[in-house]
């Protein structure tokens, strides 16, 4: 089965307010899909109806085959799913919690995986004592411990350190690596955009962009943008008369030129150095990133679709 | 079976080593059988009679009545029971494991009672261990069932308090633990009628140590275990994952029927 994930027109309220509105999207075996949106876009009501937390009010969602708002048995069995806001019990050790989740899985517990997590460590520690870090790793371990072939992660970077942060990103990987499907749901458009194969955008309750990173920053009016120094400042006279260059800066000894057309932009420059007799001593092509697409894209639509 | 038992045991230590846990389930019955044991025989020497089966009842409904509906409410608005979901325990599990568990740590309490009141206290020993025993669990089952239900409709920490003590406090003043109910005026014997403490202090009465009572101690034993079946269910039945989750089965006043095993009696026997 390719699809591991499928929803299709998926609508939820809570009473007056419309959370999710017609969501549709797939995850498909060993890929990650980024869903992005801002506070309140309906990315954890999404989640929650595919975990099986939420009833949906209308449309069709599968996991591995699993309808989630009827076979909730089954369920747990094909996802692993590290929430935003969960818990466990605060006296609960390390070691009791890895014993315990494996127990209803009906397997060992997993030890190796507590040391690959770097939790073995604080085996005995219990829940209340182990920092937001360590326990967002926790709940993360506890969700892949019963080998799932779909994961869903809800902001599971939040509050970790950079070195937490690139051991997830690491696991994330190997996950999709060995196969599995991965749902995460982020604020950081940096880590959707290193991590993710597809990004989804979410906003009123609303599918507004999807595609990959790349696809997405390709698109819309965000430019990329062109850094050069020379020796001499011979290009500042003429940057503006660069072909596809929208707007220039000047940073110190670099000239800073915005373009539509980074091919012909590049070509100019370098032959304009040249007939200047001006050595080229750096330049450096920066894409418009996910982040800055992001902000485009839902400040579009918040002014009802006018920029 | 692994995972229920896995489940019991952490709940079963977390009552240990959980400070309030521990208050609830031993310090606060043993410091107030203590008490007792030294104020009340110094009193009422006739207290001595009542004194394991009260402080019995009295222990159960602390460690019980006050402490599981807090402990589930925590549980629920932490997001615990989302995590369990996800991982598969079911509704009935979250609900039965610590009820049970806190029937063990009344069981073990009542044999620390049973032990200590007469070379501490002169208290009197049972005649019948076995009923002694029997009316012990059956009592911690009727208010675990209760304790779960509670611990289900309240909203938050304060309204289990409010709950609880509504139960609490009139079957402490009304049940039989404090005095006899034989000392109470006929006009509130009725209201008594609708407490499981009443049924059980009749039931040690009656099986225990082979006194007379008020109706048939059998009756009494039966009341409190269809008492707990019904408001276990009843419980199970309004289960509710977490604090947004609107898919609980029926509206909380059905809670309310958990009492109809106590009215029915009260009306018909």
């Amino acid at each position: 089965m390719d699809q591991s994930i499928t929803v299709e027109n998926l609508h939820k309220s809570y009473g007056e307010v419309q959370a999710v509105r017609g969501v549709s999207f797939s995850v498909n075996r060993g890929e990650i899909l980024g869903l992005l949106g801002p506070n309140g876009a309906g990315k954890t009501t999404t989640l929650e109806c595919l975990e099986g937390l939420r009833q949906p009010d209308q449309g069709q969602l599968a996991i591995m085959g699993v309808d989630p708002t009827r076979d909730g048995t089954h369920l747990c069995d094909v996802i692993g799913v590290q929430l935003q806001t969960s818990g466990l019990p605060p006296d609960m050790t390390v070691t009791e919690a890895m014993r315990f989740i494996c127990a209803y899985h009906g397997l060992a517990p997993r030890t190796d995986l507590l040391a690959r997590m770097g939790l073995a460590e604080h085996a005995a520690q219990t829940y209340a004592h182990l920092s937001t870090g360590q326990q967002r790793r926790l709940a993360l371990t506890l969700a892949i411990a019963h080998r799932p072939p779909v994961v869903i992660l809800d902001e599971p970077t939040a509050g970790l350190d950079v070195a937490s942060r690139t051991e997830l990103h690491q696991l994330m990987q190997e996950l999709r690596n060995e196969g599995t499907a991965v749902l995460l749901a982020t604020h950081d458009m940096a880590e959707a955009e290193k991590m993710t194969d597809r990004v989804a955008i979410l906003l009123q309750g609303q599918i507004v962009a999807s595609g990959t990173p790349k696809e997405i920053t390709a698109t819309g009016s965000a430019y990329t943008k062109v850094s050069v120094r020379s020796e001499t400042d011979s290009l500042k006279a003429r940057s503006d008369a660069l072909p596809g260059v929208v707007r220039t800066a000047f940073d110190e000894d670099y000239v800073i030129l915005w373009t539509t057309d980074i091919a012909a932009t590049v070509t100019a420059v370098l032959a304009g150095l040249q007939a200047a007799n001006d050595p080229l001593v750096d330049l450096r092509v920066e894409r418009p990133t996910l982040e800055e697409r992001f902000l485009e894209i839902t400040h579009f639509e918040r002014n009802g679709g006018t920029a | 079976m692994s995972a229920f038992i896995q489940h019991f045991t952490f709940e079963f230590k977390t009552g240990l080593r959980n400070s309030t846990q521990l208050l609830m389930h031993y310090l606060f019955p043993l410091g107030f059988f203590a008490l007792m044991g030294v104020v009340m025989t110094a009193i009422n020497p006739l207290w001595a009679d009542t004194m394991i089966p009260a402080i019995i009842v009295f222990g159960a409904m602390a460690s019980i009545l006050l402490a599981l509906p807090a402990t589930l409410v925590e549980a629920r608005t932490a997001g615990i029971f989302r995590t369990y979901k996800i991982n598969g325990v079911p509704a009935v599990n979250i609900l039965a494991v610590p009820a049970l568990t806190d029937m063990l740590h009344v069981i073990v309490m009542a044999a620390i009672v049973v032990l200590a009141a007469g070379p501490l206290f002169g208290g009197t020993a049972p005649q019948n261990w076995a009923g002694l025993t029997l009316v012990t669990i059956v009592t911690a089952a009727a208010l675990a069932g209760l304790a779960a239900l509670v611990g289900v409709i309240a909203q938050n920490t304060g309204a289990t308090v409010l709950w609880s003590q509504l139960i609490f406090l009139p079957s402490i003043l009304l049940g039989g633990v404090m005095m006899p109910l034989s000392a109470l005026p006929a006009s509130i014997l009725p209201i008594s009628r609708l407490f499981p403490a009443t049924y059980a202090m009749q039931a040690f009465d009656g099986l225990a140590y082979g006194r007379e009572t008020l109706f048939s101690p059998w009756l009494a034993v039966a009341v409190l275990a269809v008492g707990a079946v019904v408001a276990f269910a009843l419980a199970v039945y309004l289960f509710n994952w977490d604090e947004r989750n609107n898919t609980r089965r029926g509206h909380p006043a059905l809670a309310l029927l958990a009492l109809a095993p106590y009215a029915i009696t009260l009306l018909f026997a």
